[in-house]
């Protein structure tokens, strides 16, 4: 077997793992070809406010008669767009940090680590409040402000993994001929110290897709997309009329957020099998 | 000879594991009188710590089971016992203690409430009561400033100094039967004497029973009354001291006794055993003993011998054995 | 209290202070990246904003001088809780935020009660039955609640428990003109904080269940706890005791660093229920873009975190003793 069929063989041992594999691949085919597919726009008034699903529409229309079908097909994007994005980003950043700190240790660690001690210390998501409101919202400085907030975590556990290797073998080895310290880090100790950063940001991305919601609740989305977020937001002023309106898109949100860990922890199982007793 | 206080018999432990079932244990018999202390010996996998565990019944459930047999005390087995009256007699008739006294103690609970515990609960004493008699027995296994000790958790103290507050324990309810699972092997050699010394005073000065589980038969030589041998499972030999260090008949107690004479030397040579224990998922076809045997033969490597009586409480599992029998 | 003790909480507490300086910094930082300064602000709501007024403006706030300067100057206020002013409500930031605050706390509070006591006993539940139905029962719905989104679920709540059975009520902090006082406004205060905390509660259900389940797996594999099954202590007795307060120590940590979250959280909650705490004033402060107002709670809001950090740690070292020695 291969590395990668040992990979696949070991991920599918974990059937919720597998269910949530093929969950997140419907959602992100409906995230690329549903709005070429249900090609409504979702800003659009298409029928009258208030219409009951399955009635002229799938879901039916909103407070200001658009399809929820649209929105919900526009904001899968925005979601999935936003999460990668941003844990990816948070990844870049936390690796970067943690890297040197874990790599070079002594003060440069000090500095390093204070500074991610101190960003936990900050609500994470009143800081990502502020920052999208100080710069306006649109999906640059959104995925920006939840990198910003998100990134301490992967920082900490970086610099773990790098102080393990740091003083192995192969990396004196690499230091005796004499190996500069980026290639050290980037070629030789980066890709062994990566299968738990891998998990970590695969989670990631299912709390910054909440995080994303929770702001675009708040009125804080770019204004030209719809996200699920701000579909809940626009309807909980009919929540007593029209639940169905907020409970759609909070569905897509749940689902989407747990077939996204139930992958991360398929991957955990499949990347880190010492730890699984 | 006083009578069995612990009469166990045909005792057999399996555990299921993912590969399979093993049998840990081995229609194991053998008993302990008042007032006597008797070493289960073996290797590390010959099933002794199983068999002590089982007593009390600690084996963990699942992957363990006790599939036969029966473990009389004090009239009652306590194979058949409800699990309330087992309670009664752990820690109260019967008690032990284990090999790391840093992982059997716990280290978020201060001495005095670990051992304040079992006063309360089986001798119905108050919270003060129980203070009291803790720094007695601290004082009794030679705790220097135990009013202080029993105030401090397990991290402040030494490792010989936490064998003695788990031998405290133990002694709290004036137990009957003491079972030592490898008492000293955590501990540093100099201070292995100590406490052996001490598990000694204290077993004349109670009259208690001792079942000592031990892989060293140094150990034995100045401890036990009566020796059982244990190997894969199963009581290769059984004799009284003298017996066993005299006239030792089966070729693994051999083996066993040229490991523990070789220890103490100084030129830093080793004598083992030759070759390891078989895996209980390939044991052999005839004596699990023969494949590292040296007087093994054609008989040896097709069936397991059975137990051979000499005379009461001696006996061998050896065909090697019952052949030179007069 | 024991000297090291003392000294282990003036250390902890001395380690604040730049925690607390470097929150300041970072909210200068954001100050001066804010679009237009306090001066243009007031200036414009004013309706005469002439270049002259608005830099007769800046040198009354001392926003002519050099950067560093400034910083000092802000520092110096932050020593007197002055975070200058709501521009829009024309009250000073502090002053709001402190009478914001209280609800939030209570808010925050109550939902950590729930969480960790919930999270505790269905941790320990589903450990102690490993693989039965209720063990799988729990663990999924603790996967699904994981995955809500808060502020979701508060929605969903409001219409099962308000709308269609109409049992409890859906915002608010009290109920409008009732004019409740003493113990009648306490209770009419529960009663509408029952679904608020809940919804915040649960997410940290789920977490506390996941870990306290996984953390008393683990404890339970511990030597300790067979010496108190040794002892005759009940099993109930070993979960309760012995186990949890063992296994309690990831979950005391996870529920510290967690703070800041809930915090967050709360913001979203209380914009759900119209609790009367910060949330609705970030909500608030969102709405007419009060930059000056978002920045002093993200200010305060640190704080309370850095603090609530402090007390947690502080109980960290109650729960384990090791903890100052290290």
């Amino acid at each position: 077997m291969n590395r990668l069929q040992i990979f696949w063989f070991r991920f599918r041992r974990n059937r919720a793992a597998t269910v949530g594999v093929v969950v997140l691949f419907a959602i992100i085919l409906m995230a690329m070809f549903g709005p070429l597919i249900y090609a409504i726009d979702p800003f659009e008034m298409v029928g009258r406010p208030f219409t009951l699903p399955l009635d002229r529409f799938p879901l039916g229309t909103d407070v200001a008669g658009r399809d929820i079908l649209a929105g919900l097909v526009h904001g899968a994007r925005v979601s999935l767009l936003i999460g990668v994005l941003s844990s990816l980003t948070a990844t870049i950043i936390g690796v970067t940090f943690g890297a040197i700190a874990g790599y070079y240790g002594g003060r440069i660690d000090d500095l390093l680590m204070r500074t991610t001690e101190f960003f936990l210390c900050i609500p994470s998501f009143v800081l990502a409040v502020v920052l999208v409101a100080i710069f306006q919202p649109d999906v640059v400085t959104i995925t920006i402000a939840i990198a910003v907030v998100s990134w301490p975590s992967v920082a900490r556990l970086a610099r773990g993994e790098f102080i393990a290797h740091r003083d192995r073998e192969y990396v004196q080895g690499c230091r005796a001929i004499g190996m500069p310290d980026w290639e050290i880090i980037v070629l030789q100790i980066l890709p062994n110290a990566l299968p738990p950063i891998i998990v970590v940001s695969s989670l990631m991305v299912a709390t910054a897709i909440l995080t994303e919601s929770g702001l675009s609740f708040l009125g804080l989305s770019d204004p030209n997309l719809v996200s699920w977020g701000y579909m809940i937001g626009v309807a909980r002023t009919v929540l007593r009329t029209a639940w169905w309106m907020a409970a759609i898109p909070g569905v897509m949100i749940l689902v989407t957020v747990l077939a996204i860990n139930l992958v991360g922890e398929g991957l955990n199982d499949a990347l880190n099998p010492k730890l699984r007793k | 000879m006083a009578g069995p206080i612990l009469d166990i018999q045909g005792l057999s432990v399996d555990f299921d594991t993912g590969h399979g079932c093993v049998h840990a244990i081995n229609d194991l018999s053998f008993q302990i009188s008042e007032g006597e202390t008797v070493a289960l010996v073996g290797e590390s996998g010959s099933g002794k710590s199983t068999a002590a565990m089982s007593i009390l019944r600690l084996i963990p459930n699942p992957p363990g089971r006790i599939v036969a047999g029966s473990i009389t005390f004090d009239e009652s087995d306590l194979l058949q016992l409800q699990e309330d009256e087992l309670r009664r007699i752990r820690g109260r008739d019967i008690a032990m203690i284990f090999q790391d006294p840093m992982m059997a103690l716990n280290p978020v609970y201060t001495i005095e409430r670990q051992i304040g515990e079992v006063l309360e609960l089986h001798m119905g004493m108050s919270k003060r009561e129980a203070f009291t008699e803790t720094v007695e027995l601290l004082r009794l296994v030679g705790i220097p400033a135990p009013d202080q000790r029993a105030q401090q958790y397990p991290h402040n103290l030494s490792g010989g100094m936490r064998q003695r507050v788990m031998i405290a324990m133990a002694l709290a309810c004036r137990p009957r039967l003491l079972i030592a699972d490898e008492p000293t092997t955590a501990l540093d050699v100099t201070v292995q004497a100590q406490v052996l010394d001490l598990i000694q005073g204290l077993k004349q000065k109670f009259g208690m029973a001792v079942l000592l589980i031990t892989h060293d038969l140094g150990i034995v030589a100045e401890t036990a009354d009566r020796v059982v041998v244990m190997y894969t499972g199963r009581k290769v030999e059984e004799g009284s001291v003298v017996e066993i260090f005299d006239d030792l008949r089966h070729p693994y107690t051999r083996g066993l006794l040229n490991a523990a004479k070789w220890e103490g030397k100084s030129d830093g040579e080793l004598y083992e055993i030759p070759g390891t224990v078989p895996s209980p998922f390939n044991m052999p076809t005839g004596c699990s003993f023969a494949p590292r045997c040296s007087l093994a033969d054609q008989q040896c490597h097709e069936a397991m011998p059975t137990l051979t009586e000499f005379s009461q409480r001696r006996n061998v599992r050896c065909f090697a054995a019952e052949r030179e029998m007069p | 209290m024991k000297k090291s003790t003392v000294t282990f909480i003036i250390r902890r507490l001395l380690q604040v202070i730049p925690v607390v300086i470097a929150i300041a910094s970072l909210n200068f930082l954001l100050l001066h990246m804010t679009p237009g300064d306090a001066a243009d602000i007031i200036a414009g709501q004013m309706g005469h904003a002439t270049v002259e007024f608005t830099q007769q403006l800046r040198q009354e706030f001392g926003l002519d001088k050099p950067l560093y300067e400034q910083f000092f100057i802000y520092l110096g206020k932050l020593l007197t809780f002055d975070l200058g002013m709501s521009h829009l409500q024309q009250t000073p930031v502090i002053d709001l935020i402190v009478g914001r605050l209280p609800a939030t706390l209570i808010l925050m509070v109550s939902a950590i009660v729930i969480s960790v006591a919930v999270g505790i006993a269905l941790g320990i539940g589903a450990a102690r039955r490993q693989g039965t139905l209720a063990d799988s029962l729990i663990s999924v719905l603790a996967l699904v609640v994981y995955a809500t989104p808060a502020f979701w679920l508060g929605l969903m709540l409001i219409v099962l428990f308000s709308i269609v059975f109409d049992i409890l009520p859906s915002g608010g902090m009290t109920q409008i003109g009732a004019g409740f006082t003493g113990l009648d406004y306490i209770l009419d205060v529960a009663w509408h904080l029952v679904l608020p905390a809940t919804t915040l509660g649960l997410f940290y259900v789920a977490i506390y269940t996941r870990l306290m389940r996984a953390s008393m797996l683990e404890v339970y594999s511990l030597d300790f706890i067979v010496t108190a099954r040794a002892k005759g202590l009940s099993e109930g007795k070993i979960a309760w005791t012995h186990t949890m307060r063992n296994a309690l120590l990831p979950v005391v940590t996870l529920a510290g660093v967690q703070i800041g979250h809930l915090l967050g959280g709360s913001i979203l909650v209380e914009t759900v229920f119209s609790w009367p705490g910060l949330g609705r004033l970030v909500f608030d402060a969102l709405l007419q873009r009060d930059l000056n107002l978002l920045l002093g709670i993200l200010f305060i809001s640190s704080v309370v975190v850095v603090v609530a950090n402090l007390l947690v740690d502080l109980l960290y070292s109650v729960l384990d003793p090791r903890i100052v020695h290290k």
